[in-house]
């Protein structure tokens, strides 16, 4: 994976979203970048979810970009 | 009278060396050096404790080392690099005492007004004849220049060359000679030559990267340097690399005769050479091996010693008369600060090299960097290390515009005249953080990992470990 990118596994589970975070700048960006993911779940809605996600340092438009087109597929919407 | 020693064990009983004694390295080897362990590892064996280790420069080949700072047999490291998977190591805090980080001006200088000393130096030689006269230019380890083992050769109470191709005496043209040398070791291999030297080493294909590398050129023109006479140096970083070629195109268009060219040399600053772009290189180090070939056959590729590169304390060195430098860096804050030994977890994956020798001495110096790297900003408020003082840093290209220091307003108003986007330093912040956001700052521990020694020996900073 190139720098600054990031990528999304999303599988779904019986209790609460869960985020499993793996990234570069954890030290730095890791509490805003859970912020950012659990905050878009919600807003599309989704729930009992596990989200692994393995960041090289993406901007947050990435991060955004790459949740919403995982969870347009996972509903076999037009990105699928 | 015989120098050759048949072991590697006897020549170090020979060299009195004891508990506690200081030894040296350097690291024209690069990442294929065999020396430092097989030395290290057979003064373990001998059960020595307590040595001084002081290396030009350490890299990932050389982590056997950590071993040996763990079983005590060596407590304290002097060098001016260390590598990316070194410094991590290092950065565990396995070492009691902090790292002492020199320059490659400030190395040698060190050594000869005694605050560095070195009671043994082992010198890996490419070819050594028996009475220890060596070159780096040929043998099948062949590293090109051996700047930097000059002032180890010359001012170490006792100097161990090991070598690969021992010859009858004498070796013509040795660069260092036989004069200095108390022992002659020979040995199947002191290196991998995969490691010791690149195939080639490439410009960046990135287009940030190109962007810069133009802008930085031009910025160059602009500055008014770029005349008959011009020298340069350039580091082997990718973006710097194409900057260079950059500034050979300008040259050979405007037939633009420079000077010299400086540094660690790569094939690039080859090519300008034998384009006419330089009378001739001025070369502490071979990065590749188009540099090697060339130091080896062409006299206008001359090989110099670390003091005659950048020491400050030497009556006149390169630095001094170079024009411009292009060089990297992890962090620049907005006093125009650089951090070239940490990566932005705090760890060690780096060191100054000839980073602030170089800024001290040109008359300007370029950083070239993104305004971030994987979501962290580049300029930052203060650098978690200052390797090279913001008052010898002219000027920051970036993808968004070029900074130059509020001390050289007429620079700036060079470069604007030339066409370049002069912005300040705080909008180049400013606009890194919306691009990423804050990061949240490193808290620093009260452990000391290094200090990191300014050129003329005075303490410039301090590397904590991060909590």
């Amino acid at each position: 994976m190139e720098s600054s990118d990031v990528y999304m596994e999303l599988e779904p589970i019986a209790g609460e979203n869960e985020i499993v975070l793996q990234s570069v700048v954890e030290r730095q960006f890791g509490d805003s970048i859970r912020a950012l993911l659990s905050e878009t779940l919600k807003e599309e809605g989704i729930s009992n979810v596990k989200l692994n996600v393995v960041d090289r340092g993406a901007l947050e438009c990435t991060l955004r970009a790459r949740l919403e087109v995982l969870l347009s597929r996972s509903r076999g919407g037009e990105n699928a | 009278m015989d120098k050759v020693v048949k072991t590697l064990r006897e020549a170090i009983q020979l060299s009195g060396l004891k508990d506690g004694g200081r030894i040296s390295f350097h690291h024209h080897l690069r990442n294929g050096d065999y020396v430092l362990n097989m030395v290290m590892e057979e003064l373990a064996s001998m059960g020595f404790k307590n040595l001084s280790v002081n290396a030009s420069s350490l890299f990932d080949c050389h982590l056997p080392l950590i071993d040996h700072i763990k079983n005590g047999v060596v407590t304290e490291i002097i060098t001016d690099y260390v590598s990316g998977g070194f410094g991590a190591a290092l950065s565990e805090g396995v070492l009691e005492k902090p790292v002492q980080f020199y320059t490659h001006g400030g190395r040698p200088a060190a050594i000869i007004n005694g605050s560095t000393p070195i009671d043994v130096a082992f010198i890996g030689a490419p070819t050594a004849d028996t009475m220890g006269n060596m070159t780096g230019k040929i043998g099948k380890s062949a590293c090109g220049s051996m700047g930097y083992a000059y002032a180890d050769a010359m001012y170490a109470e006792k100097v161990i060359a090991i070598t690969d191709n021992l010859v009858p005496y004498p070796l013509p043209m040795p660069s260092i000679d036989e004069t200095y040398v108390d022992y002659v070791v020979s040995v199947d291999e002191i290196g991998n030559p995969a490691g010791i030297v690149s195939g080639t080493t490439k410009i960046t294909r990135d287009p940030v990267g190109l962007v810069m590398a133009e802008t930085a050129a031009k910025a160059i023109k602009a500055s008014g340097l770029l005349k008959d006479g011009f020298s340069f140096q350039t580091g082997a970083g990718g973006a710097t690399l194409a900057a260079a070629q950059f500034v050979k195109d300008i040259m050979i268009k405007e037939n633009i005769k420079g000077s010299f060219g400086c540094g660690g040399v790569t094939g690039y600053m080859v090519d300008m050479l034998n384009a006419g772009c330089f009378e001739s290189l001025v070369d502490v180090q071979c990065f590749d091996l188009k540099a090697v070939e060339s130091i080896r056959t062409n006299p206008k590729h001359v090989e110099v010693s670390a003091m005659r590169y950048a020491s400050p304390f030497a009556k006149s060195a390169a630095v001094d008369s170079l024009d411009v430098v292009l060089l990297g860096a992890t962090e620049v804050d907005v006093d125009f600060n650089v951090n070239v030994h940490t990566d932005s977890n705090g760890r060690m994956m780096g060191g100054s090299g000839g980073h602030s020798d170089t800024a001290a001495g040109a008359k300007m110096a370029m950083i070239i960097a993104p305004l971030s790297r994987a979501r962290l900003p580049i300029v930052t408020e203060r650098v978690f290390c200052k390797s090279t003082p913001g008052n010898t840093v002219d000027v920051l290209v970036t993808q968004k515009g070029v900074a130059v220091n509020p001390a050289r307003p007429e620079l700036a108003a060079a470069l604007k005249d030339g066409g370049i986007k002069v912005v300040d330093i705080q909008e180049l912040k400013k606009a890194a953080e919306q691009l990423c956001g804050s990061p949240k700052p490193l808290v620093r521990g009260d452990r000391v990992l290094a200090d990191i020694i300014y050129r003329d020996g005075t303490l410039l900073d301090r590397i904590y470990n991060v909590k």
